[in-house]
């Protein structure tokens, strides 16, 4: 029998490679059979879950309330220090300074990245902003939502800290930081479903001891991860009833 | 509250709190404006007493982290806030539904800061065991509103 373990779509592209790595390592010290099954959509991953098809998932704080309230799923674990932020940017020569400065009419990039999104609308609040009066236009990557605002075909960009972290100098140079968020407990994690929970402390113990062998060490390297921390059972509560209060 | 903890010229008021309790407060005119991209959370049991705070509900009420651990809630209560928005707030909750709202909060210094604030119950096996709070920034507009609808529920 073979499991399928997938990776939430928003994942840095410099990484796919590492995650395939992974896989292969998770698979040779667990001795089961792992199939990776990369999807380009969230959508198209919700159905895969929706279908029981999913067994392990890296999967996004947005989908973490319906993974664990209707599907089952534990949390296992998560890149150790890692949070998600959301940061609003205009272009450098926008005569905004602070986000309030922002009117209703405005044409805001963002990607399908559902926790990015909603901690940048939340930011966009202040200005009286919400999805009623505002153009939103959702791109397939960052760099794209970089390029729309660079181009003037977008007047704000919402990003991940962490992709925008990775644009090139000159890029950023040419983009305005007017909020960057500081939630600090908002992140990805590891979660297992419920066939294939039987190995959840098997697979923490592997994940914890990663960093004190060469292989492991090399494999987090590959996925950009300083190492793995445990998130139990009350930790993913909480972040859950966080992003309810959130989502509302 | 203490006159020695309180920034700039002061009024005070006695209070009358969900619980039965009283309490004088000491407040000023000065706000300290939301930072921006922070969300400030906390989490209380069933009684309303603080059990967890993050760091920016620290830095926002003055209060250090032992003042507010195993305190009620509304140690946050400022004179301007009407009853009746709590009396809702606890309400809501108690039927197992989100609330969401505009505070205007107190400080431990006795100046103030608005805050949307939304509170959802936490429901573990079925059962409500706490409740957490999280505010965010607020729109200027509707603090405004507020600032003209709350003294008219007084």
């Amino acid at each position: 029998m073979s499991y399928q373990f997938t990776i939430s779509p928003d994942f840095s592209p410099d990484h796919i490679s590492g995650w395939y790595i992974f896989n292969t390592w998770l698979q040779k010290q667990t001795g089961e059979a792992i199939h990776l099954e990369m999807y380009d959509h969230f959508q198209a991953q919700r159905e895969a879950i929706k279908q029981d098809k999913v067994d392990l998932i890296y999967a996004n704080p947005f989908d973490a309330a319906m993974l664990v309230r209707e599907k089952g799923f534990l949390p296992v674990a998560k890149a150790t220090g890692a949070a998600d932020e959301a940061i609003v940017v205009v272009s450098a020569d926008n005569s905004a300074i602070d986000i309030v400065d922002l009117k209703p009419g405005v044409r805001v990039a963002v990607t399908e990245d559902p926790d990015v999104r909603m901690m940048g609308m939340i930011m966009l609040e202040p200005a009286d902003l919400n999805a009623g009066n505002i153009e939103l236009m959702t791109n397939d990557t960052y760099v794209l939502v970089a390029k729309h605002v660079l181009q003037g075909k977008a007047d704000v960009g919402i990003f991940l800290a962490e992709a925008f972290d990775d644009l090139s100098g000159i890029i950023k140079s040419k983009l305005k930081v007017l909020v960057r968020s500081q939630i600090s407990v908002i992140h990805h994690a590891l979660m297992i479903g419920p066939n294939f929970s039987g190995k959840r402390a098997e697979i923490l113990g592997l994940l914890e001891t990663m960093t004190q062998d060469e292989k492991g060490a090399g494999v987090l390297k590959s996925l950009g991860f300083d190492g793995w921390e445990k998130v139990d059972d009350e930790d993913m509560e909480f972040m859950i009833d966080l992003m309810d209060t959130l989502a509302i | 509250m203490k006159p020695e903890d309180i920034v700039g010229e002061y009024q005070e008021k006695t209070l009358d709190l969900y619980g039965g309790y009283r309490r004088v407060v000491l407040y000023t005119d000065i706000e300290t404006p939301y930072p921006d991209g922070k969300l400030i959370v906390s989490t209380t049991d069933k009684e309303g007493i603080i059990t967890h705070v993050n760091k920016s509900f620290i830095e926002m009420s003055g209060y250090s982290e032992e003042e507010l651990i195993g305190t009620p809630h509304s140690i946050l209560r400022h004179p301007f806030m009407p009853s009746v928005a709590f009396k809702d707030l606890w309400d809501t909750v108690n039927r197992g539904e989100h609330w969401q709202g505009y505070v205007k909060n107190l400080r431990k210094d006795g100046g103030y800061y608005w805050v949307k604030a939304t509170v959802i119950p936490n429901i573990r096996q079925g059962k409500v065991v706490s409740y957490t709070s999280v505010r965010r920034k607020p729109s200027r507009t509707k603090v405004e509103e507020c600032m003209k609808l709350y003294p008219t529920l007084m």
